[in-house]
């Protein structure tokens, strides 16, 4: 048999670092990147005495990723989870086991396929080993330090069903995972940084059937790339294994991205015994309906509603398959709200759509605090012809880079023709910014005129014509 | 003198903290030689308190209701800047950060604290000589144990060294001390007193409690030391109950049951001391009846499993990673094992194993699992109890103190010493020891009076009663100038 023949099956574990101000049992800062082992207390410490208090916040964004995932948000308790580890301060982690505040929910990928959600319950983060000396690796180091200001971050560890049928499928569905995680601001997605982290289990079966194979779990997924690679990477070696007469054997399995390959860490039998037992320092969680309430009332629109807005603003005959993926792209970087502004002050939509996917996207970080005002003008001068796409996409790049006009930054890198459609784009850009005196306009006031004259005079450096700039005022009150 | 006495004069300006103290630190100094009750003395620190508490009372102020007042802390607690060890080698050299919420409620109240006292190791233990700096003695009788686990606590109290002291309860520890050193032990409601820096033996039971000469300290040091602590997610959020307040409303018409399974296997010395305190109830007006509760037998087997689990977990982070004793190796996990192969003493040792084997999978159901359904039945058994009577009697101990090193080598006989006590702390009510009178041989006896949770009302004031009605008690052999002076030890007979 072919590896065609094979169809492999994925469910995914996926730990999210919650964007709190403060860690899920202390009142120590939330922050990625500070001077190691500044953000530490008794309490995240585990020092003799200390005792957790739970993060009210922490709470409601657990139940606010239940909301967004279909979930039924239940009392909820935490466990202890025993082992040793130099990076966890108590020898334990606090962690919710059988009874988790979301249970049974759904994700909806943006095909229309839906994965099932198990759980996605709440625990604790561990501090951070660096291995020093050697080669940086455990088995070289001479020593290790480590960093507690992780210790304690809150984490919502959200399990899917064995649902996923592909490589691709698991990386849509982490995509989807991001960018509804993003859109509640439980996380800042920064899988580089970790604050995502997924772990696969993989399994494989031949043609139909409905039982499932061995599975093994693959552990340092560091990206969506990395999360693909090493599916198809595990499917193939599971199925060579197979097709050779040989069992897969329940394993837990490191993903080295040097090699691109999975190797065995441990087995089924070296398992950790975590002996579990109810953390007796805490008490049950149970939300009652009203704060259910008010936290299901704050939840934003989801991915899938905004993609679906975009897609009626491209209008009838729907996108095309170049637009579906562009929809996909800045829905999924929060990048969305750029086009629908651009499109409300009459912005072409798939003008709006392909810059925004494209060139917003590559600075996805800087665009998300772009003035609104000038990222519609810079689209409204391509539109109207001042600027060509290619100049449009360097000062689109100025703009994200240094702020500042438009205009200004065409005229600075020579881009300036200074006819009919640089009047009509600074005249728009001032409407844009001013809609109170432009509603006042509308309904008589000709006297502002003159504002609006000053205004553009300003923009354009005083090289504008005042009549053209009165015809251009005159034309847009219609 | 009692606390309440020593306050009232430091307020008034009879004496002043400062003197008051001085006298405590010379008793301590003449005694603590042979009675070893305390693991560290702060003499200087607690100067500085005391002349604090002066120079207040002298700019008008009013420093609480235990002004001036010396009192011992368990060594469990953390005490900011100093050595906290829970008489451990593990946690030698650590000193702790911060101060217990109970430590900062005592010097809130005016408190001056002396010293930590010694204890089992982890608290484990009924002896004190569980303790990796040696065993505590009983000031009745050198020669035996002032039981344990809080037995420097109990000790100090009894001999005189201070007038009120801090303990941990999670199996007895307060109440078993208490009662073989004839002073006054109380077991507050789980909840009431927070653990906010009690070093955790096993979470779901432990509780701060006061050892007192008499009733009325043990009830003042209650109400300072109880109420709700935001950094204690276990701690009650309701008010508590009042004790001093209410102490002398008397016991007309309460309902006491005394509880055959209290005094089985109890020596008779004990059992009759038990009945009188039934009869001083009764005459003082109180409707005594016998009752039984058959499941407080299940209770110590229950408890031995839950705390151990507890305990497993609570003591993994004594790993040699971030503080206390560190025994270099070659890898972490050699460290760590390392470390605590040195750092551990053999009961501690026994606990964390036998609790990592309740836990473990494919026995959690048959050990951690079933004895959570006991502790269930318990609850219950008490809840039916608490229908008849508003409060419970029976003995603290089985026996009064034992010679030291007489239960050591046998682990068993040494839990059977707290089956009267555990029962009330599976359950998280409150309970009390009242020292009554003597044994044949002049040795302190307790009796013990057990409530419903938040019972601590009319549980004190069965107390009350029963101190006021006691037989002699008797002086201790090892005890301060001082505790002459004091009304519970006028009536030393022996």
């Amino acid at each position: 048999m072919s590896v065609e023949a094979w169809e492999p099956v994925v469910g995914l574990e996926v730990h999210c670092e919650l964007k709190t101000a403060t860690k899920l049992f202390c009142g120590c800062r939330n922050a990625f990147g500070d001077e190691p082992n500044t953000n530490i207390c008794p309490v995240c410490l585990g020092l003799p005495g200390s005792l957790p208090v739970l993060n009210v916040k922490a709470v409601e964004l657990a139940m606010s990723i239940g909301n967004a995932l279909h979930c039924e948000i239940r009392p909820s308790l935490f466990h202890r989870k025993n082992y040793f580890y130099p990076d966890m301060p108590k020898d334990y982690q606090i962690s919710q086991y059988d009874e988790p505040i979301n249970v049974n929910g759904w994700l909806e990928l943006p095909d229309g396929q839906r994965v099932g959600i198990v759980r996605a319950h709440m625990e604790e983060d561990t501090g951070k080993t660096s291995h020093m000396g050697g080669g940086g690796r455990i088995h070289d180091a001479d020593h290790a330090l480590v960093d507690y200001n992780r210790a304690g971050v809150p984490l919502v560890e959200i399990v899917s069903a064995p649902d996923i049928r592909s490589a691709a499928q698991a990386h849509r569905y982490v995509e989807e995972l991001r960018a509804i995680l993003m859109a509640i601001r439980a996380s800042d997605g920064r899988m580089e940084e970790g604050s995502l982290r997924v772990d696969a289990n993989v399994s494989v079966r031949a043609g139909r059937t409905d039982e499932l194979g061995t599975r093994c779990e693959i552990k340092n997924l560091n990206s969506l790339r990395s999360l693909a690679r090493a599916i198809e990477h595990e499917t193939e070696r599971q199925v060579t294994l197979l097709e050779a007469g040989e069992p897969v054997l329940q394993q837990t399995r490191h993903w080295d991205e040097q090699a691109q390959k999975t190797v065995a860490l441990r087995s089924k039998e070296e398992a950790f015994d975590y002996r579990y037992f109810p953390e007796p320092d805490l008490v049950l969680v149970a939300p009652g309906p009203d704060w259910q309430y008010q936290v299901a009332l704050c939840l934003p629109p989801m991915p899938a509603e905004r993609r679906a807005k975009l897609t009626e603003l491209l209008g009838a005959g729907g996108p095309t398959a170049a637009q579906a993926d562009q929809v996909a792209t800045v829905v999924a970087l929060g990048l969305d709200t750029l086009v629908v502004e651009a499109a409300s002050s009459g912005i072409e939509v798939p003008l709006a759509l392909a810059r925004t996917a494209n060139e917003a996207a590559a600075d996805a970080d800087r665009a998300r605090e772009v003035d609104r005002a000038a990222y519609g003008t810079l689209l409204r001068m391509e539109q109207e012809g001042t600027l060509t796409p290619t100049q449009a996409k360097a000062v689109l790049a100025d703009l994200f880079e240094n702020g500042g006009h438009p205009a200004d930054i065409a005229r600075r890198k020579g881009f300036e023709a200074l006819g009919a459609g640089t009047v009509v784009a600074a005249v728009a850009d001032v409407v844009f910014a001013h809609p109170e005196e432009w509603a006042r306009y509308c309904q008589g006031e000709d006297k502002l005129v003159g504002f609006f004259t000053g205004l553009v005079m300003q923009a354009t450096d005083k090289k504008a014509n005042g009549k053209e700039v009165a015809a251009e005022l005159r034309r847009l009150r219609g | 003198m009692n606390a309440s006495e020593l306050a009232g004069r430091v307020r008034t300006g009879e004496t002043s903290a400062v003197d008051v103290l001085e006298q405590h630190l010379r008793a301590i100094e003449e005694c603590d030689g042979e009675l070893h009750a305390f693991l560290t003395v702060l003499g200087d620190t607690a100067r500085s308190e005391a002349r604090e508490i002066d120079r207040r009372l002298g700019a008008g102020e009013a420093p609480g209701p235990l002004a001036g007042v010396p009192v011992a802390v368990k060594d469990n607690l953390c005490t900011r800047g100093v050595p906290t060890t829970c008489a451990s080698r593990i946690l030698e050299g650590w000193l702790p950060p911060y101060d217990a919420t109970v430590v900062k409620r005592l010097r809130g109240a005016g408190a001056v604290v002396v010293g930590k006292t010694n204890l089992d190791e982890f608290a484990m233990g009924s002896s004190t000589e569980n303790s990796a700096f040696g065993p505590t003695r009983n000031p009745h009788d050198p020669r035996r144990v002032p039981g344990g686990s809080s037995g420097g606590s109990a000790a100090a109290v009894a001999a005189g060294l201070v007038p009120i002291a801090l303990g941990s309860d999670t199996g007895g520890s307060i109440r078993q001390p208490a009662a073989l050193c004839g002073v006054v032990g109380l077991k507050p409601t789980y909840g009431t007193v927070s653990r906010y820096g009690l070093v955790a033996f096993a979470s779901s039971l432990d509780q701060v409690g006061p050892f007192a000469r008499t009733v009325a300290d043990a009830a003042t040091l209650f109400d300072v030391i109880s109420g709700h602590d935001p950094l204690d997610s276990t701690s009650l959020e309701r008010p508590n109950p009042l004790a001093l307040a209410r102490l002398e409303e008397g016991v007309d018409g309460m309902r006491v049951g005394v509880v055959v399974e209290l005094l089985d296997g109890a020596d008779a010395s004990v059992v009759k001391r038990v009945h009188e305190a039934a009869e001083a109830l009764a005459a003082a007006g109180a409707n005594v009846e016998e009752c039984s509760v058959p499941e407080v037998s299940y209770a110590l087997p229950a408890y031995y499993l839950l705390a151990a689990a507890e305990a497993s977990s609570n003591l993994a982070r004594y790993d040699g990673v971030r503080y206390g004793l560190r025994v270099d190796a070659s890898s972490a996990e050699a460290m760590n094992g390392a470390t605590r192969a040195v750092g551990f003493g053999p009961e501690v040792k026994r606990r964390i194993m036998l609790g990592t084997y309740a836990l473990s999978a494919g026995y959690y159901d048959a050990y951690y699992g079933q004895a959570q359904k006991v502790r269930t039945l318990i609850i219950r058994a008490f809840a039916r109890a608490y229908e008849q009577a508003d409060v419970l009697l029976g003995a603290t101990t089985p026996t009064t103190a034992f010679e030291l090193g007489s239960k050591v080598d046998d682990p068993l006989a040494m839990y059977l010493s707290d089956v009267c006590t555990v029962p009330t702390n599976l359950a998280g009510h409150p309970a009390i020891t009242v020292p009554f009178g003597v044994d044949d041989l002049a040795l302190p006896v307790g009796v013990q009076l057990l409530a419903p949770a938040l019972g601590e009302t009319s549980m004190f004031q069965a107390a009350a009663v029963i101190e006021g009605a006691a037989p002699a008690g008797a002086l201790p052999q090892i005890c301060a100038p001082t505790i002459g002076a004091g009304p519970t030890s006028t009536r030393g007979e022996r």
